[in-house]
């Protein structure tokens, strides 16, 4: 662990946006700021594994001119969370044998909780580059990230124990989850996800602006917590 | 060995729709009437408070209000030839676990079946011959008409107090409503929703195609209302989170909004909760019912005596109970003989996503307002050129615009990166969809029996479900996809990106909660498991009750049937059996 922040600080670096990409600086440097990972801080990661959902999420939901991405919006936090809670443990899944390979129609079948599966895939995706001569996930440029995680997208890279294709899927639908979910959990900091897409956050009544058709709701963004005081300047 | 408890007079397993209709009808006849649910009390208040209901990732990702696979679920396989496996975590249904049931959680999009569809074999038949009806397909009449449960179609509406212009009072057509729809004997009990944006861009639409829109009935009040048994609703805010989640508004119609409040005052009711029935108990005739047994979150078993049990545990669950208690003959499809777990089906849909200019605000819905064509449901068209059996309803929902489920995305648009950001930013406020809701027919080879290998937390079998999509459903839904992109041409998109329903039956992802059949009413103990008033033929003291009375499913959402069916068996129960107990109709 004592190597931590040297490669947090050879992660940043790399991630920081192409000067072409116009966002604003407050952004990139607010949420870099409380984003670098301090050992001990994870619910249920490990720091390296931190470390490779934080570099994998920024590329699924990039920052770029459009905004801030996954990454800002703690995305990787609100895994870490997720996995350490009933989910992460599939509390309410049913997990008993015999444990059998089925057809795509019959769904989840792997014997791997989430928690189980992102710990499992992860070790295996060191691995597979450590074999295959390839610097680690989080430590490579964002075109050789892009092309990994495509490929285990497609299911084009297999890995030893856990299946490719499925760790993808799940890390993907949690990454949306963590941008797009109340930011009492954690992600969506700032309604930075809400904000992007134009979604108020439970604002409960609509009665008075149903029928005002091809209107803006102006409003501001709430969401279960209340308001966004300290950042409504900004929007 | 299980303790046993004082007798009551009913005995009812689950808490939730029709439950409460039972219990609300059987105590104002003075019987004494515990229902035993399996989930957790719970009430608009505290638990459905619009300060923690309306979280996405809680309850429509993460499931928190419905059935938890862990303690119960089924096995799933396409077909006879294939192992069947768990469905290890929810997907394609979500039936519900708690008081309320998915009454709950529903959406509120409450229709009457078609005339047509209650003989949907003599109909067929009759119009298009014998020859129509492919080998193995089952379908076959309810043992009761439209007319026989229009005025319980009529008692579910007014205690839900639904929002809808009415198509048809006494055989009059009425202007704006549905044409095609069953005679009502009176309109229904609020107006119309207000309209959304998108609502009001498919009514032009499929008018200039030449359809006659109509506003879908809807389970969320448009104005306040007090409803039969005197319980005051108000008036719907349209807040997106409708279905999946409860109402914090007391304007979604569910057993707490429009029963609790009298049911739950009566001295003769009883409500148990954290208890699962795992067993009715038959005496040893096996024609008697004397009770159920359940068993509590402790492992604790039960046995509860009872004169009449009622099985009110939603379709699927109520069949397996049968086959565990041996009510019934179990369905054998090899020997295409018995009746328990015959003529499982489903809905089939589809949906035709529309990228417009206009920002249509999605976030602002409720779960029933949409605008609907009825043109292809049914046998409301001939079906002779176009060789299968069923239709359904094409309809523009709004119930929502929840980001993390509820978002669509041009065919094109990449899952991840800079361009689904993009995609994301540029659709979101801009995209609805219109959704096609197909019937399906029962088949020989789509049923219900006991899993051989997997079982629940409480050591029994868990319930096996062998189904798929027939080609008759395919070329049904196909159709009903086609005109549906015929009115989202008309709709001056941007894009248009049909998603039609391919290949087979899966478990995932979510489609509907609309499981049907398996204990099938009819005229004949051969191929139906209850006659025509939801009663066992085998023990006259159990009914049956849900839609997995169902001998097939129509092209609507089950709940104003089953509602209706609920209010007809309590009905028959009331006027008849109370009076002389034993079978209503001689096998
Ligand atoms: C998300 C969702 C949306 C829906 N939207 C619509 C819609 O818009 N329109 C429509 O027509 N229908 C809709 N439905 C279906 C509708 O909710 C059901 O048709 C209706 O609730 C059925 O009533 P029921 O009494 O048969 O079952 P439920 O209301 O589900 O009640 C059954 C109860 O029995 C309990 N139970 C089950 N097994 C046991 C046991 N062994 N012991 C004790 N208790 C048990 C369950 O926990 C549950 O509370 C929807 C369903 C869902 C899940
Ligand atoms: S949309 Fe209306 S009926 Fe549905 S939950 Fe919100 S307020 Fe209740």
């Amino acid at each position: 662990m004592r190597f931590l922040p040297a490669r947090r600080r050879v992660l940043k670096a790399a991630l920081l946006p192409p000067a072409a990409a116009v966002v604003p600086l407050r952004f990139v440097a607010d949420a870099h700021a409380d984003s670098v990972a301090k050992p001990g801080q994870f619910s249920y990661f490990m720091p390296v594994e931190f470390t490779f959902v934080e570099a994998a999420v920024a590329r699924l939901i990039p920052n770029d001119e459009l905004g801030p991405g996954a990454k800002e919006a703690g995305v990787a936090t609100f895994i870490d969370h997720q996995l350490s809670g009933p989910y992460g443990r599939a509390e309410t899944w049913y997990m008993q044998g015999p444990w059998k390979q089925g057809t795509k129609e019959q769904g989840y079948q792997l014997k791997l909780t989430p928690a189980q599966l992102y710990r499992t895939a992860i070790a295996d995706i060191d691995d597979w580059c450590s074999k295959n001569g390839k610097r680690a996930f989080a430590e490579t440029d964002t075109n050789a990230q892009d092309q990994m995680l495509h490929d285990l997208e497609n299911g084009r890279i297999t890995l030893a124990r856990a299946p490719a294709k499925d760790f993808f899927q799940m890390l993907l639908q949690n990454t949306v989850e963590g941008f797009l979910a109340d930011p009492m959990y954690g992600g969506n900091r700032d309604f930075i996800g809400w904000k992007m897409i134009g979604f108020p956050g439970p604002r409960y009544n609509y009665v008075a602006e149903i029928d005002q058709y091809g209107k803006h709701y102006t409003m501001p963004t709430i969401g279960l917590l209340g308001r966004d005081g300290k950042r409504t300047k900004e929007s | 060995m299980a303790t046993r408890l004082p007798h009551v007079d009913v005995v009812l397993v689950g808490f939730g729709w029709t439950a409460s209709i039972l219990a609300q009808e059987l105590t104002d006849e003075g019987l004494n009437v515990l229902a035993i649910e399996r989930g957790s009390f719970r009430d608009t208040v505290p638990d459905f408070a619009t300060t923690q209901i309306q979280d996405e990732l809680r309850y429509a990702v993460r499931n928190e209000l419905f059935e938890e696979p862990e303690r119960e679920t089924l096995t799933f396989r396409n077909s006879m030839d294939q192992t069947a496996l768990p469905m290890r975590h929810l997907g394609s249904f979500k039936p519900a676990a708690g008081a309320g049931g998915a009454g709950v959680h529903w959406n509120g999009q409450n229709w009457r079946f078609l005339p047509t569809d209650f003989v949907t074999r003599s109909h067929t038949e009759q119009r298009y011959g014998k020859n129509f009806i492919p080998a193995g397909m089952t379908i076959q009449d309810w043992g009761i008409t439209y007319d026989d449960l229009e005025p319980f179609y009529d008692r579910f509406e007014y205690l839900c107090g639904i929002s809808g212009q009415a198509g048809n009072v006494n055989g009059e057509i009425q202007a704006g409503g549905n044409p095609f729809e069953g005679p009502r004997k009176r309109g229904f009990p609020l107006p119309p929703l207000k309209r959304s944006y998108g609502t009001v861009l498919f009514d032009k639409a499929a008018k200039e195609v030449g359809y006659k829109p109509f506003p879908c009935p809807a389970a969320n009040t448009s104005e306040a209302y007090k409803n039969i048994y005197g319980v005051q609703m108000g008036q719907c805010t349209f807040c997106g989170f409708c279905e999946w989640f409860g109402c914090g508004n007391y304007s979604k119609s569910s057993p707490q909004t429009t029963v609790f409040p009298v049911l739950l005052k009566k001295d003769n009711f009883k409500l148990r909760t954290h208890a699962s029935v795992t067993k009715v108990l038959l005496d040893n005739t096996g024609k008697r019912a004397t009770g159920v047994v359940y068993v509590d979150l402790q492992g604790r078993e039960y046995e509860q005596p009872a004169d009449l049990v009622i099985l009110t545990a939603f379709a699927q669950h109520n069949v397996h109970l049968m086959l565990l208690s041996g009510i019934g003959k179990p369905y054998d499809p090899v020997k295409n003989e018995g009746v328990v777990g015959r003529n499982y089906a489903y809905q089939i849909t589809s949906s035709v996503d529309v990228f417009l200019n206009d920002v249509v605000n999605p976030f602002m819905g409720a779960g029933a307002l949409g605008q609907a064509i009825d043109e292809f449901n049914g046998d409301n068209f001939d079906h002779g050129p176009e060789k299968f059996i069923g239709g359904g309803y094409i309809a523009l929902w709004t119930t929502g615009g929840r980001p993390i489920l509820q978002h669509h995305l041009p065919k094109d648009a990449p899952k991840w990166g800079s361009g689904w950001k993009k995609a994301m930013k540029d659709n979101y406020l801009r995209t609805v969809s219109l959704a096609t809701h197909g019937s399906v027919m029962s088949y020989r080879d789509a049923y219900l029996d006991l899993d051989p290998t997997y079982r629940d937390v409480y050591g029994n079998p868990l319930l096996r479900l062998t189904f798929d999509f027939h080609d008759n459903e395919h070329r049904m839904s196909n159709f009903l996809t086609d005109k549906a992109q015929g009115i989202a041409k008309a709709m001056k998109a941007r894009e248009i990106h049909a998603n039609p329903r391919k290949g087979h039956y899966t478990i995932v992802p979510y489609q509907t909660t609309h499981n049907t059949g398996g204990a099938a009413m009819g005229t004949d103990p051969r191929t139906s498991a209850v006659n025509r008033y939801l009663q066992s033929w085998d023990v006259p003291n159990v009914f049956v009750v849900g839609s997995c009375a169902f001998p097939q499913n129509a092209g609507y959402n089950p709940t104003g049937t089953v509602g209706a069916l609920a209010y007809w068996t309590a009905h028959a129960l009331r006027t008849q059996y109370l009076k002389k107990p034993g079978p209503l109709v001689s096998a």
